[in-house]
């Protein structure tokens, strides 16, 4: 089984120098894309592969690099951003990319702001990832060092700057146009669209946003071809997907597997399943803001397209499992005071529902719910819902939300009748 | 003309301009459609999820699906249910959302019936509290003294900060924190910076933010008797409504003219009012020789035996009076005596401007023109200080359009945080040429800081490189001449340039070097508008009617010809230097003067007689734009008190001079000045006169739920008072009348069934955020002439050359304590600068003076004492005093002056 991403990586956990990088054949994609191919050429060659991306929302990449004004009538300068921002709670692929092989991210970026002709790109890195952050500005200079970054990088006409820009730390500045306003120094409110950050972006100018995981792909595409991506994977998507499982599993942790992969076989062949004397009861697949998945669906494959069949989505592709001894009630509102807390306050459904969802979770879970309150639960998994909210944040944080209300059904009206938690005190947190 | 398109709204059919939003469209349509985060001229954001419609693809789709109004263009064919109950079920739900913080304290905030979040609350049929959970508060701050602050009423809808930071560019004021927590206010508690801050009373829809001077002396919307009125702190002439009960004055709230100040008043027009209720007021006539107030009857009949015919009177007028005041002055006086009352250098001035603007081919422009001029060259003029409301105009027209920005990007113009992201620093062109550094320059192009004589010096320049046969300035520094070569580039590609200049810096040939600009743009068939700032709220129109400054009154009495002198609302020791007003007096037998006030020049007075405070009586004012405006008596003052018009003509009555006037009314006066002199023969024409009626009835200046009528002197008499009659206007000083929409002119206050805040002014417009339904009020009394064969001015001043040992002082403005009025009221007493005189340190240097440290001055042999301000822009040779501020009224600037600090040291 091929894993471009992480193969090559070291099993001491220390990053590849670029010495070790290069040895590896890094950089060839970058230095082929960059003097010998043209920039649509790249986004063809993405699109061919049909890597999608890896950030949450799953649009294809190469698409998304079509809609920025290419030539010299194009605004300038254009800006290419890495969303290295990675707060969904449960996810850390990115990190571990970032800290294991720092130039392959670098690589990637300077192929994908290549194909935008972008002049400067930023890293958005989370603020707590402080070894990525060394590691990256270590990379970042070895780059420089050898003009893979900067002046007509490869001998070739092209320029790239980069800058890692470590964020002060919200949730919301993982949403990409939230990102920019945070970037330009404002408050991390979102933007609405349109119009896109590829034609208005960073400082009004065309600016693509795209992720760790997605970018890592892009030097592999470019060196063994569209054909040979899409042939990793078990499903019509291109390539390898970063899989992660947290929760009372054998061996929580990260794998690098065929896109497509079920969900058995992630729990139980690779996290050697559930921890002795636990039972698995259900599993958010992709992050905190996915809906939870039961028993019935560990055979869904894990990709776009099947997950959203099932009722859920491929999101960050890296799954909470919940077992027998995890209160429901008590994990969802401890998802639920993580979303209300992060919320950014622009919209008011939000702003105002998420904590009133918070304090009625915390209310039933301390024996103080009430009749009435599922059916407020409900009212709010609507009208917080997409479109009535500014982003995407309040219909993510209702996602689990309204799944729970209908898989844990049962449990939410027993906290409410029997007026107390019935896992006892171990139930209460998500482990 | 705008395109049009055909909309379906509940399945029938409208037509509105392609591209609004809908929630634009729909209220210009008369719908109702709740809201809190959009704004008529702040545009769409987006936030609050409000204004929530359901949309359709087309006539088969049953689901639809909800889209914010605010946000979604109405194209050909939209689709939209303002009425599906899903989406008034959401709507429901944003409000209660709001209300799971909202502490519900209507009974004692201060906004309660005048709440725009009351009005939307009930307009979507909230009223049950499920969430029952702990409300969060936060902690207030002060913020000053006109702005109260009370967060936890707050929906965060975001509207104050974008009027405060994006809007009026105030940098002292922002968003804090996050989530639910999300604060207004300041990073540290202060007095806010901003001039404009007193419109987050109104801008802010719950009670957050409230005026705090309303505050001390309280009522409700509802008891408060309004009428249109117009504020008298500057030459703008914005349109206000103050508000009144039991004899005080309230507040004055905005009064929407789509012409002149749109949505919003400065701080000094909003806060200014209290010099109404000052202790200050001349309430009854008073004489030297008594010590008491003496009755009506006898002062009239002594003032018959002053002004008997044959005796020698003169008449000094004034730039703050109303026109009919000082018409009626100079009918009683003849126009041989009258005096306009202004200093020699104003008189100058005005004279000037008013030549430019009635010959010249240039327009005079409104304040919504400045707004949305696409190049501006400010020559000479602290507009934020001397005409605040101009400066956020021109802050306004700094923005660019999506257009501008990249059509390609298609941004509709009321995407707001979409035009400002796309179009970040990038702004239209502004060039800030004045002596000393404003604060406009945060916005501007280029600045350029010089002494009066070389701001003319690159005015002029820019006219001669825009067309030669204005005249050529010698001896241009290079870098100059390419400054001015750069301004006049952009003003020839601009659409609608305009020239900002007024009487600041005390220069005819700064004005003469404006106007040549605006006129050579002209002749380059540019629509050039001008833009004069004036000093005082009526100074243009005063200009209008006579001429003759103080000091021609001066030297008339000098020459010896004067037994009596009659001065009108106006303080002489303003005007002139002390020692020439006292020996004026001296000389003059008896001096009458007719004033609300008591001020300097009333004190020296014979006989004081007490004139209506703008808001006690009617009157027109000329704006600077040239724009005669009516402004309505709000409430009956103290018996004694009458407008000064009505003063005089029982004066004439009673002294039996010829030409007797039989002026029953406003009507009356208002048409013979019309008759008489030229430049007003139209300023009657939009006015309404005071027989009109509307289905028989008047128009009310009490509101529908006025209350207490039958009690409010009830300790005086239990027999309701018939209310006064108003001989002026068709409004009544009742509540009984026509309830519904009168004549733009006449609005006495926005309320609207459904709508009891300020926001009820949608329903008074003919289109959201156009004008008044029918037409802005106002008359100009100019046009330009097309054709004007009038020729450049060709006196282009020398270069300035500083002196040694001397500076050359010119005016600096402050917009709270430069303008006499408004000074009086405690809370601008408060926030005014003490006198002080701004050196460049370099010049300080050389005087051996540091900042803090008082220095002596003398000009024109008269010695000043004052501290000393770094103000690191100056040109070198140049200083500058505060206008009009205690101890420096009456000197006429600019003038040179000798530092005596040196052999000291
Ligand atoms: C509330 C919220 C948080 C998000 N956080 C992240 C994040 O931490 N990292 C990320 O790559 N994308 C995040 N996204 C998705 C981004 O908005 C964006 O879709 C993504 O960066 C695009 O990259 P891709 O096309 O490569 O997936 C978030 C979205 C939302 C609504
Ligand atoms: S849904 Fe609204 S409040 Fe929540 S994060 Fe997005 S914009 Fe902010
Ligand atoms: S203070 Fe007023 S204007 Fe500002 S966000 Fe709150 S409610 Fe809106
Ligand atoms: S700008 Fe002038 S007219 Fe307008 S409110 Fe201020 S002082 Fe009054
Ligand atoms: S008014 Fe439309 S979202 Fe606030």
């Amino acid at each position: 089984m091929e894993r471009p991403l992480t193969g090559s990586m070291r099993p001491d956990g220390l990053p590849l120098s670029i010495k070790d990088y290069e040895d590896k054949g890094g950089y060839q994609a970058a230095r082929k894309a960059v003097t010998g191919m043209s920039p649509k050429e790249v986004q063809d060659l993405a699109k061919d592969a049909n890597l999608r991306g890896r950030g949450g929302a799953g649009f294809n990449t190469g698409m998304k690099w079509s809609f920025v004004p290419m030539g010299d009538s194009a605004p300038r300068p254009k800006y290419f951003v890495v969303n290295a921002d990675e707060m969904e709670p449960g996810t850390f692929k990115d990190r571990m990319l970032m800290e294991g092989n720092p130039h392959q991210l670098i690589e990637g970026t300077i192929i994908a702001a290549y194909a935008i002709e972008a002049d400067i790109s930023y890293i958005f890195l989370r603020g707590e990832y402080k070894i990525c952050e060394k590691r990256l500005a270590a990379a970042i200079a070895e780059a420089y060092s050898r003009h893979y970054l900067g002046k007509k990088i490869f001998g070739s006409g092209y320029n790239l700057e980069m800058r890692l820009h470590t964020s002060a730390g919200r949730y919301i500045c993982g949403e990409e146009t939230a990102l920019l306003n945070s970037l330009e120094g404002k408050r991390a409110i979102p933007r609405a669209r349109p119009p896109f950050p590829q034609v208005s972006g960073l400082w009004g100018k065309p600016t693509v946003v795209n992720n760790v995981e997605t970018l890592c792909n892009v030097p592999h595409i470019i060196n063994n071809g569209a054909e040979w991506y899409k042939g990793l994977s078990r499903s019509q998507y291109g390539g390898t997907k970063i899989y992660g499982v947290s929760g009372r599993v054998k061996t929580p942790g990260l794998w690098e597997l065929p896109m497509g992969t079920t969900i058995r076989e992630i729990i139980w062949e690779h996290a050697r399943g559930m921890r002795e004397g636990y039972q698995f009861r259900s599993v958010i697949p992709g992050g905190a803001s996915t809906e939870f998945l039961t028993e019935e669906h560990l055979d869904v494959q894990m990709d776009f397209d099947s997950m959203q069949k099932a009722g859920s989505r491929l999101g960050t592709g890296t799954m909470i499992v919940i077992d027998d001894h995890t209160c429901p009630v008590g994990a969802v509102h401890n998802l639920e005071q993580f979303f209300a807390r992060e919320s950014c306050g622009w919209c008011t459904p939000c702003r105002e529902g998420l904590p009133w969802i918070a304090n009625i979770l915390h209310a039933i879970e301390n024996g103080q719910g009430r009749p009435e309150d599922l059916e407020i639960l409900a009212q709010h998994t609507d009208s917080l819902w997409l479109n009535k909210t500014f982003c995407a944040l309040a219909p993510g944080a209702m996602e689990p939300l309204r799944s729970a209300l209908q898989i844990f059904r049962e449990d939410f009206i027993r906290h409410i009748k029997e007026g107390k938690c019935t896992y006892g005190k171990n139930g209460n947190n998500l482990h | 003309m705008a395109k049009m398109a055909t909309i379906y709204i509940d399945n029938k059919p409208y037509t509105v301009k392609e591209g609004d939003n809908l929630l634009h469209a729909c209220l210009s349509l008369g719908f109702d459609i709740p809201y809190f985060c959009w704004h008529p001229a702040m545009h769409s954001v987006g936030a609050c999820r409000q204004c929530a419609v359901k949309q359709f693809k087309d006539e088969n789709d049953t689901l639809g699906r909800i889209v914010m109004s605010c946000m979604t263009p109405a194209v050909e064919g939209t689709r939209i249910s303002i009425d599906d109950e899903e989406v008034r079920a959401f709507r429901k739900s944003i409000i209660e959302f709001l209300m799971t913080n909202h502490p519900h304290d209507c009974p004692v905030c201060d906004e309660g019936g005048e709440c725009h979040l009351q009005d939307m609350t009930v307009m979507t049929g909230h009223s049950y509290r499920r969430f029952r959970f702990k409300k969060r508060t936060y902690r207030n701050q002060y913020l000053g003294p006109f702005v109260n602050h009370e967060m936890n009423r707050c929906i965060q809808c975001y509207r104050c900060v974008r009027f405060y930071r994006d809007y009026a560019g105030g940098r002292d004021f922002g968003a804090f924190a996050s989530h639910h927590h999300v604060y207004f206010g300041r990073h540290k508690e202060g007095a806010l910076e901003n001039e404009f801050s007193g419109n987050l009373v109104e801008i802010c829809p719950t009670g957050v933010f409230t005026d705090k001077t309303f505050k001390r002396h309280y009522t409700r919307k509802w008891d408060l008797q309004t009428a249109p009125s117009v504020c008298v702190h500057c030459g703008l002439g914005c349109n206000t409504i103050p508000g009144e009960r039991y004899g005080l004055l309230r507040r004055i709230q905005n009064r929407y003219n789509g012409a002149v100040n749109g949505y919003f008043l400065c701080d000094r027009g909003r806060f200014g009012y209290e010099f109404v209720n000052a202790e200050r007021r001349i309430r009854q006539p008073l004489m030297k020789r008594s010590s008491l107030p003496v009755p009506r009857e006898e002062v009239m009949q002594h003032l018959s035996r002053l002004i008997y015919f044959g005796a020698r009177v003169i008449g000094i007028g004034s730039p703050r009076a109303s026109l009919e005041g000082n018409f009626a002055l100079r009918s009683l006086v003849g126009e041989d005596h009258f005096y306009t009352g202004v200093s020699a250098m104003d008189a100058r001035l005005l004279e000037k401007i008013i030549m430019v603007l009635a010959k010249g081919p240039a327009r005079s422009s409104s304040l919504a023109e400045a707004g949305a001029a696409d190049a501006v060259f400010v020559l000479g003029e602290d507009v934020t200080n001397s005409a605040p409301l101009l400066a956020l105009s021109l802050r306004q027209s700094v923005r660019l359009k999506p257009m501008e920005i990249d059509k390609r990007l298609h941004i509709p113009e009321w995407d707001d945080s979409a035009v400002r992201n796309a179009a970040q620093q990038e702004k239209r062109p502004l060039f800030v040429a004045t002596p000393y550094r404003t604060k406009l320059e945060e916005v501007s192009t280029q600045a350029y800081h010089a002494a009066p004589d070389d701001l003319a010096r690159l005015g002029f320049a820019v006219a001669h490189e825009l067309d030669n046969r204005s005249p050529a300035v010698k001896g241009l520094p290079k870098k100059l001449h390419t400054l001015a070569e750069g301004i006049a580039r952009v003003l020839s590609q601009a659409e609608h340039p305009l020239i900002v200049s007024g009487t600041g810096c005390g220069s005819e040939a700064v004005l003469e070097s404006a106007a040549n600009v605006a006129w050579a743009l002209c002749r380059k068939n540019r629509s050039a508008d001008l833009c004069f700032a004036v000093p005082e709220c009526n100074s243009l129109g005063l200009a209008l009617m006579g001429e003759g400054s103080v000091s021609d009154a001066f030297k008339a009495v000098h020459d010896g010809a004067v037994d009596t002198a009659i001065i009108l609302e106006n303080d002489l020791y303003l005007r002139a230097e002390t020692e020439d007003v006292n020996s004026f007096f001296d000389k003059v037998r008896n001096v009458i003067v007719i004033d609300h006030s008591v001020t300097g020049t009333a004190s020296k007075a014979d006989v004081v007689v007490p004139a209506a405070a703008f808001a006690e009586g009617d009157g027109t004012l000329v704006n600077n734009e040239g724009r005669a405006q009516r402004f309505y008596q709000v409430f009956v003052p103290d018996r004694d008190i009458e407008e000064s018009w009505r003063w005089l003509r029982d004066i004439m009555a009673a002294s039996g001079r010829p030409g007797l006037k039989h002026w029953t009314g406003l009507d009356d006066i208002v048409q013979a000045m019309s008759n008489s002199i030229k430049a007003f023969k139209n300023i009657a024409e939009s006015n309404v006169p005071a027989g009109y009626r509307i289905t028989g009835q008047h128009i009310p200046r009490q509101p529908h739920r006025y209350s207490g009528r039958t009690a409010m002197h009830a300790n005086i008499s239990v027999v309701e008072p018939k209310p006064p009659e108003d001989k002026d206007s068709p409004l009544s000083f009742s509540m009984e009348g026509f309830s519904g929409q009168p004549p733009a002119g006449l609005i006495p206050r926005f309320w609207a069934p459904g709508w009891n805040s300020v926001q009820a002014l949608n329903k008074f417009q003919s289109e959201v955020g156009g004008p008044l339904t029918g037409g802005d009020p106002g008359q100009r009394l100019f046009e330009p002439v097309q054709e004007s064969t009038v020729s450049y001015f060709d006196e282009v001043p020398g270069a300035f050359s500083p002196r040694e040992n001397e500076l050359l002082l010119v005016r600096v403005y402050h917009i709270f304590g430069s303008e006499e009025l408004s000074a009086m009221s405690p809370c601008i007493a408060e926030s005014a600068p003490g006198p002080y005189i701004g050196l460049k340190p370099e010049d300080a240097e050389l005087f051996q003076v540091s900042e803090g440290r008082d220095v002596r001055i003398s000009i024109n042999d008269k010695e000043y004492s004052l501290p000393v301000k770094y103000l690191p822009e100056l040109p070198s040779g140049v200083g500058v005093l505060p206008a009009g501020l205690r101890g420096l009224e009456g000197l006429e600037l600019p003038a040179w002056g000798r530092i005596n600090n040196q052999a000291k040291g």
